[in-house]
């Protein structure tokens, strides 16, 4: 450093050095086609780097668009932001992956720019329920990843798979459980629902859902560890010191295949699946640009890639894709998914998550 | 050197700059934070301005006012466990040689390198079934077979008492090097054991400076979140936590703000309880 000051280099010159190799390394990673262009909102970290690495590129190779991407927070910090940012008529990312939870709540300040389903030649290939809809109709969002909660087991402790959810209630089962501990995340009301009280309608009104609650009260006794934190449970899941829970189908998949003694199980009742949501901001004049961007990552070599790529669990249905058994396995199941009640989280979120902890701290 | 009070404006110069720096990193946070504890949650968004007192009453209720009793008690009894531990510790460092006693020192600053989350996963293997010091006392032929023994009170207890001792025994150690030796040599030549003179001699010289490292630890302790999760059950949770599921989880700023608010208040309030208490000791 004092070598290259006396090199007659101002300090001011080293600085602005250091400046400009900071913004170059600020700069989105992929921008080549300078005519047309879309920002893209996709979870900051592992998602971000897999659709940069895998997906962004041939994109931008087939349709001329280039895809600059931007890092957002999971939860609902990124939704204020662009609704803040809507409101001032600016669009921080045009077409963004958004939580369903999030769906909803922008659906409610109708900050989604409806989509023409006529533009999206592989509409017909999408499953209904990846298809996000305004209360009047109208196309909010168009499925974008999905994956699956399931229940998993340490194979050595379980030498048979469980085969319902109603493991989680086995007295058998006493301390030996590691589930998700926030009512919004775990989706334990949903389970309990479709196992016991005959499918997540019977959490339409509030008896059904304190019925519900009566019900999910009696598994504690069986849950030894309520994780926020994946790391944790992951751990004891492969060592055997938390033998049972509910877990990514992915993750515990990739965990079994390195060697660990774990197993990930669809019961009978179904997984649990969860999702994200391509929408495209209402401030964002890329209209055209967005419905090219969605339609070409529902087509189903791309569903497939992703799927042996990110591990994520296809959009579309299952015979139009080309995974073998093996690949479909991997990140998904026949078995129909338990849907989470994504609305009781918008309409109700703060009466569940006061009723949660009391039922999980009280 | 003479010490006059200042004068004139310039004579304050040298606060200024600390001065500001508690403005903007500490005054103005805490004063949003109150603001918002007022403002209106709107579920399915965010917050707006406004001013209720929704937030607090909510927080007043049985559920919450277990959870607050836990956390001061958690508090508390990690304060007592630190002092208890690191008094006759640090007594004898004191007395050791100056070699050892860096030895010691330097141990004890590298604990306080580690995160919170190094800590308690460290703790959680300890305490855990299948890698755990039972296993240890199983080999010895102590026990009988290997137990886990997390999640529980014991547990989390542990881990703060471990993340909160080496503070405590900085805080003693400078009060107790400087206690004059001849203090205990008269007690041990008036006849009293080294024990008895340790207790009816070091330890009241030395009151004032143990109220002040048990309220140290004491709010040390009350801002911990993450070890009451890793090591204890949803019972062991302490305000923090349901703070931070709030803020966090539910991105409820307004609970959250009030919930922290009433956290401050009564951490304020028991700190000058005790200093209350000590004072009128001190006078009797």
């Amino acid at each position: 450093m004092s070598d290259i000051l006396k090199m007659g280099v101002s300090r001011r010159g080293v600085l602005g050095a250091g400046l400009a190799g900071a913004s170059m390394l600020a700069m989105p990673s992929i921008l080549w086609a300078q005519d047309k262009s879309l920002k893209v909102g996709v979870y900051g970290g592992y998602f971000k780097d897999s659709f940069d690495k895998n997906i962004f590129p041939d994109f931008t190779k087939a349709t001329g668009i280039a895809v600059e991407s931007v890092a957002e927070p999971t939860g609902e910090a990124w939704l204020v932001q662009l609704q803040q940012a809507a409101q001032a008529g600016q669009a921080p990312a045009d077409i963004s992956m958004m939580s369903q939870v999030a769906m909803l709540k922008g659906q409610a300040t109708d900050l989604w720019t409806p989509l023409d389903t006529s533009k999206l030649k592989n509409f017909s290939n999408l499953l209904d329920r990846f298809v996000n809809k305004y209360p009047d109709g109208r196309v909010a969002g168009i499925g974008a990843v999905s994956w699956y909660i399931t229940l998993v087991t340490n194979t050595d402790v379980y030498k048979e798979p469980p085969t319902s959810w109603e493991a989680l209630w086995d007295p058998a089962n006493a301390d030996k459980l590691g589930l998700l501990a926030l009512v919004s995340n775990s989706f334990l009301l949903e389970v309990t629902a479709k196992t016991y009280m005959g499918g997540t309608n019977a959490l339409d009104t509030d008896e059904g859902l304190e019925k519900a609650f009566a019900k999910l009260a009696e598994v504690k006794p069986n849950v030894r560890l309520w994780y926020r934190d994946e790391a944790q449970f992951e751990q004891s899941l492969k060592s055997g010191e938390i033998p049972m829970g509910q877990y990514y189908h992915d993750v515990t998949g990739l965990a079994a295949a390195d060697g660990n003694p774990v197993r990930s199980t669809f019961p009978k009742e179904g997984g649990i699946q969860d999702s994200g949501c391509w929408a495209l901001s209402r401030a964002s004049g890329k209209v055209e640009e967005a419905h090219v961007f969605i339609d070409y990552m529902s087509q189903p070599s791309v569903q497939s890639l992703l799927s042996r790529k990110v591990g994520t669990s296809p959009t579309v249905k299952r015979e139009v894709t080309d995974l073998t058994d093996k690949e479909f396995a991997a990140v998904s199941s026949d078995i129909e998914p338990i849907i989470p009640r994504y609305d009781l989280y918008q309409t109700k979120s703060d009466w569940l998550n006061q009723k949660w902890t009391e039922l999980i701290v009280g | 050197m003479r010490r006059e009070p200042p004068q004139r404006l310039v004579d304050y110069a040298p606060i200024a700059f600390p001065a500001i720096m508690l403005t903007v990193f500490f005054v103005i946070p805490f004063a949003t934070m109150i603001a918002v504890s007022f403002f209106q949650r709107q579920q399915g968004g965010f917050y707006i301005p406004a001013f209720q007192l929704a937030n607090y009453e909510r927080f007043l209720s049985l559920f919450f006012a277990n959870v607050l009793g836990f956390s001061l008690m958690l508090a508390i009894v990690v304060a007592i466990c630190c002092v208890l531990l690191a008094l006759p510790f640090t007594y004898l460092l004191a007395r050791m040689s100056r070699k050892a006693q860096v030895v010691w020192l330097v141990a004890l600053l590298s604990v306080l390198s580690l995160s919170e989350v190094i800590i308690g996963f460290a703790w959680s293997t300890l305490f855990s079934r299948t890698a755990g010091i039972t296993n240890l006392l199983v080999m010895m032929g102590v026990m009988s077979e290997a137990k886990a023994l997390l999640p529980s009170f014991g547990a989390v207890l542990t881990g703060m008492v471990y993340q909160a001792f080496p503070y405590t025994v900085l805080v003693l150690y400078p009060a107790i090097v400087r206690l004059d030796p001849t203090l205990t040599e008269a007690a041990r030549t008036l006849g009293a054991s080294p024990l008895k003179a340790f207790f009816t001699v070091v330890v009241p010289a030395l009151r004032n400076t143990i109220t002040a490292t048990l309220i140290m630890v004491f709010i040390f302790a009350l801002g911990s979140y993450l070890l009451p999760q890793l090591l204890g059950r949803p019972q062991h949770w302490t305000l923090s936590v349901l703070i931070t599921d709030q803020a966090v989880y539910q991105s409820n700023m307004p609970f959250a703000a009030a919930m922290a608010v009433f956290l401050v208040l009564v951490t304020l309030g028991l700190v000058a309880l005790t200093a209350f208490v000590g004072r009128k000791g001190e006078a009797a």
